[in-house]
């Protein structure tokens, strides 16, 4: 099997150039047929390797395999390799199940619509770019993966390019994702000097985990940080999140499959390849913890005052992310995978579902004129529901489980601290209130909507409806593999993930750096600190539990209670409301600094300096020319002077010269 | 002072006349007293040339250059009929620039003529001598002399300049014809 | 009694001649008279060839002079046409009226 690994991009990237060069002959169920099943068919192939590893002993979970030797420079080599371990399997699970649901559901969604063969083209090739992410073997191919997922993500966001608004929303998000760009390039190119400084010259991964230590800690810290301003970029931290909420004017799927599931969850899969390199820098996972927690409670608070149903929900991935950095900071890697694992699930299951409900709507995005859609879209939303549930954090569910086991961490590891704790908690409240905002405001009471908009309301084809059913399915029962020790469970992605990140839980647990010991190390610990795990979590959902029942109170039983709340605070609902001006601000110092300097070099530049000096020199020619012209006076005999002139030269040179 | 012979004698009569002949030529109005004082000088240079042992070219020099072109430019004087002074149609005076100009021309030249002086007094003739000695020139003719060498050692760019000489006659003739 | 002539003194004597002609060819207005100062001149330079040729014992001085004769005598002829055309055209023959070539 692990001759088979480098199948697992190569198919879609084979659907990619099949509909890519053939679209236009076959038809269009075919077309989209063949990119579906390219993805199912990586999707076999990643439960295939799965279930090798689950035969295998943990320390042996690792196949990489070399395709071509792409840059080979003395001691230096960059092959195009693949490398499956525990952690890209649960990548690539992740990225091509949830992608397979998705390009069915596309199916239906799309249907109708021009751009239809040029959608899965795209969507292939993202799917192809992200696999490359998550199994390349080395830096620059991940890197190549990481680009490849910015494109995509601008072609498939500018999809209906005709609209301004979609084309703009696809240039910001290409141009904020290149400013971390550059900082994952500074930081590519930091390790690779420091690390070729000491002798070794590489940028596979596994050789510089063997190599780690070679670098002192003040320069992992800046490497390290230097790469998180790439995941900030990508991932939608504060402060180059802005890109996120707008790229929502792209088909629904495509918000789904990218700005939810797989390619913002590049940056936390980043700093989980990367964890050797992270645990060697507390203060820069100090960062880490404190900008994800800040942008969570940040976008958290922004989804209060939004009405647009997918801006709501891409406030809300900012926000989950931010958790996911949480847990990175703190240490607590493998929660972290976990919680992108089971938010790709609900979170990919929102957004389609609110696609399902846009259908159903004939494209209206606004809550504030829908309502009452329980009784005549069923699946939508009884799926919806679970979803909300789930990302909640209720007992049960797959996200409670996630999420808890990040807030535990954040309160108990070494690097974790109370106050990120307290933080993350009050943010889970505001989750659990806005989603549940949005669902009562979408599905509930009268329905608002125009006669002619509420005659079309109807369910969803089957296409669309039944990946929606699987994901509720996965929502619920996803969180089962994460069961924490406490509970009875064994915490088995956990341990999953063991050899991945194994040789670096001793930081979260108790210091011994042997990965048997720190396992039972955890578990000691939990046991000791069992009461205060159980205390958290059962605090966790209590304040879940408000958070519904505020959301309830406000938009169920008392609809006009917003109202008179938003009358009363006008001036902070304003703010909040417009996204507290950010974009505004990023408009004005970026956008018109940068004409502003452009302008200038315009002029003091372009038009003084580089033109100044071109026809400096044409004038000083055309005057030098003036001036030598008085010579040619027209008059014969002032030529023969000069010639008598240049006679005297040549005769006295004759004189003169035999004399020296 | 071998300057002291007959043929001194001569050589710096015949060249006070040059002289003094060329600088009136100079300095004369009436280009036809101009013309004239050329050929004077002329005929001196002939005579210094036969003292100089070229009776040939002496000849050609009465022939050629007194006979044929002073006679053509003595015919052309008279044709473009100026008479007393030379300002014929250009009776605006002088701007004053253009003779300030040619008096520095003609003060420089005056180097020139220091430097030829320099020249031709301090600097000792370091050619090899040939094979044409006056005695051995005059023992055969120096006519015949001329005769073989130009026939002979010089015969291509003797026809040469014969085809000159055609083509000179050409285009005199062609400029100078009167369009119909 | 029929001693030779020192050649310097012929030198100096052609640049004399020489320099009375070049200060003639720059000063004077009519073309005819600048003409027959540049005549004058190549007198001068014929009159160094035939006294270096009598210096070296050698006939190339002389058959140099005729070639330069020769030469003479073409430009005299199409020259004096040239200033024919030239008092056909502007109806004088003063130099500074043909200044066409100012630049």
């Amino acid at each position: 099997m692990a001759d088979y690994i480098w199948l697992i991009p190569a198919f879609p990237a084979l659907g990619f150039l099949i509909n890519g060069f053939l679209g236009n002959r076959i038809s269009k169920s075919f077309a989209a047929w063949i990119a579906c099943l390219a993805i199912f068919l990586s999707f076999l192939t990643s439960v295939a390797i799965i279930c090798e590893f689950l035969q295998m002993p943990p320390t042996a979970r690792i196949f990489e395999m070399d395709i071509y030797n792409w840059i080979a420079s003395g001691e230096f080599s960059v092959p195009i390799g693949f490398r499956i371990d525990a952690l890209s399997v649960i990548m690539c699970l992740v990225v091509t199940g949830v992608g397979f649901l998705i390009h069915v559901y596309s199916i239906g969604y799309m249907h109708g619509d021009p751009g239809f063969r040029r959608f899965f083209i795209y969507m292939n090739l993202f799917v192809f770019m992200m696999l490359l992410l998550v199994t390349g073997n080395n830096l620059l191919l991940m890197f190549v993966g990481w680009e490849g997922v910015g494109l995509c993500s601008y072609l498939l966001i500018g999809f209906w390019y005709e609209k301004d608004s979609a084309s703009n929303a696809g240039k910001k998000a290409f141009i904020v994702n290149r400013v971390g760009d550059f900082g994952f390039l500074m930081g590519i190119f930091l390790l690779f000097a420091t690390l070729g400084a000491q002798g070794v010259w590489t940028l596979k991964f596994g050789e510089i985990q063997q190599n780690a230590h070679l670098l002192n800690g003040h320069l992992v810290a800046i490497i390290t940080l230097l790469f998180f301003v790439g995941a900030v970029g990508k991932s939608a931290q504060i402060p180059l999140y802005v890109w996120l909420p707008d790229a929502m004017e792209g088909p629904t799927p495509v918000s789904s499959l990218i700005h939810a599931a797989t390619m913002v969850t590049a940056g936390v899969y980043m700093i989980a390849r990367l964890n050797f390199l992270y645990s060697m820098a507390p203060a820069t996972m100090f960062v880490v913890a404190i900008i994800g927690v800040l942008t969570a409670f940040f976008a958290a608070s922004i989804g209060f005052a939004q009405y647009d149903i997918k801006r709501v929900l891409a406030y809300s991935t900012i926000s989950q992310l931010g958790f996911m950095f949480v847990a990175m900071g703190v240490g607590a890697y493998a929660a972290g995978i976990f919680h992108l694992m089971t938010h790709a699930f609900f979170k990919g299951l929102l957004f389609l579902g609110a696609g399902s409900v846009m259908h159903a709507m004939s494209g209206e995005l606004d809550m504030r004129n829908m309502g009452g859609l329980r009784k005549k879209t069923p699946v939508t939303y009884w799926t919806f529901f679970i979803a909300c549930l789930a990302i909640a954090g209720i007992p049960g569910f797959s996200g409670f489980f996630s999420k808890d086991e990040i807030l535990w961490k954040a309160f108990s590891s070494s690097q974790g601290h109370m106050l990120i704790w307290l933080l993350a908690a009050v943010t889970a409240g505001m989750t659990a209130f806005y989603m549940f905002r949005l669902f009562f405001g979408t599905f509930h009471g009268e329905c608002r909507a125009s006669e002619e908009v509420k005659h079309h309301i109807h369910e969803s084809p089957r296409v669309m409806t039944i990946p929606l059913m699987i994901l509720a399915f996965l929502s619920l029962v996803g969180g089962y593999v994460g069961i924490p020790h406490i509970l009875g469970g064994g915490n088995c992605i956990e341990q999953f993930l063991a050899p991945v990140f194994g040789p670096t839980t001793h930081l979260a647990s108790t210091g011994s750096f042997d990965i048997i010991s720190a396992a039972w190390a955890s578990a000691g610990a939990a046991g000791h600190d069992g009461s205060l795990e159980l205390a958290l979590m059962v605090l966790s959902v209590i304040i879940a539990l408000i958070g519904i029942s505020i959301a309830y109170v406000f938009y169920v039983k008392n609809p006009a209670l917003p109202q008179r709340f938003t009358a009363k605070c006008a001036r902070l609902y304003h703010v909040v409301h417009n996204k507290y001006f950010v974009d505004e601000l990023y408009d004005l110092i970026f956008v018109r600094g940068t004409l502003k300097a452009g302008g200038f070099l315009l002029k003091a530049v372009d038009d003084g300096m580089i033109e100044g000096l071109v026809n400096g020199t044409a004038a000083t020619m055309k005057r030098a020319g003036d001036k030598l012209r008085r010579i040619e006076t027209g008059y014969v005999q002032e030529y023969a002077i000069g010639i008598i002139l240049g006679a005297i030269v040549v005769v006295g040179y004759l004189i003169v010269a035999p004399m020296f | 002072m071998d300057i002291i012979s007959f043929k001194g004698v001569i050589f710096i009569v015949a060249a006070l006349v040059a002289i003094a002949s060329s600088v009136l030529m100079a300095t004369r109005r009436n280009p036809i007293h101009i013309a004239l004082w050329m050929i004077v000088v002329f005929f001196a240079v002939a005579v210094i040339y036969l003292l100089l042992n070229a009776q040939f070219i002496a000849v050609a020099q009465v022939m050629v250059y007194a006979g044929a072109i002073m006679m053509l430019i003595l015919f052309v004087i008279m044709l473009v009929q100026v008479e007393k002074g030379e300002e014929a149609g250009g009776a605006r005076g002088e701007t004053p620039r253009l003779s300030k100009m040619r008096v520095a021309g003609a003060l420089i030249t005056v180097i020139l003529f220091v430097e030829m002086l320099f020249g031709a007094l301090f600097y000792r003739m370091t050619g090899r001598g040939g094979d044409y000695t006056a005695d051995a020139v005059n023992a055969v003719g120096n006519v015949k002399t001329m005769g073989s060498l130009l026939y002979g050692r010089y015969l291509f760019p003797f026809e040469i300049a014969s085809i000159l000489l055609l083509v000179g006659i050409v285009g005199a003739v062609v400029i100078a014809k009167r369009k119909k | 009694m029929f001693q030779e002539i020192p050649p310097g003194l012929c030198f100096a004597l052609s640049g004399v001649l020489f320099t009375i002609g070049a200060i003639g060819a720059i000063t004077r207005k009519n073309v005819i008279v600048i003409f027959m100062c540049i005549e004058l001149m190549l007198n001068a330079a014929n009159l160094a060839f035939i006294a270096s040729g009598n210096a070296l014992s050698s006939m190339d001085g002389a058959v140099f002079v005729f070639f330069v004769m020769t030469v003479a005598a073409v430009e005299a002829a199409v020259g004096l046409a040239i200033f024919v055309m030239i008092f056909r055209l502007h109806g004088t023959v003063n130099a500074d009226d043909a200044s066409l070539l100012k630049g």
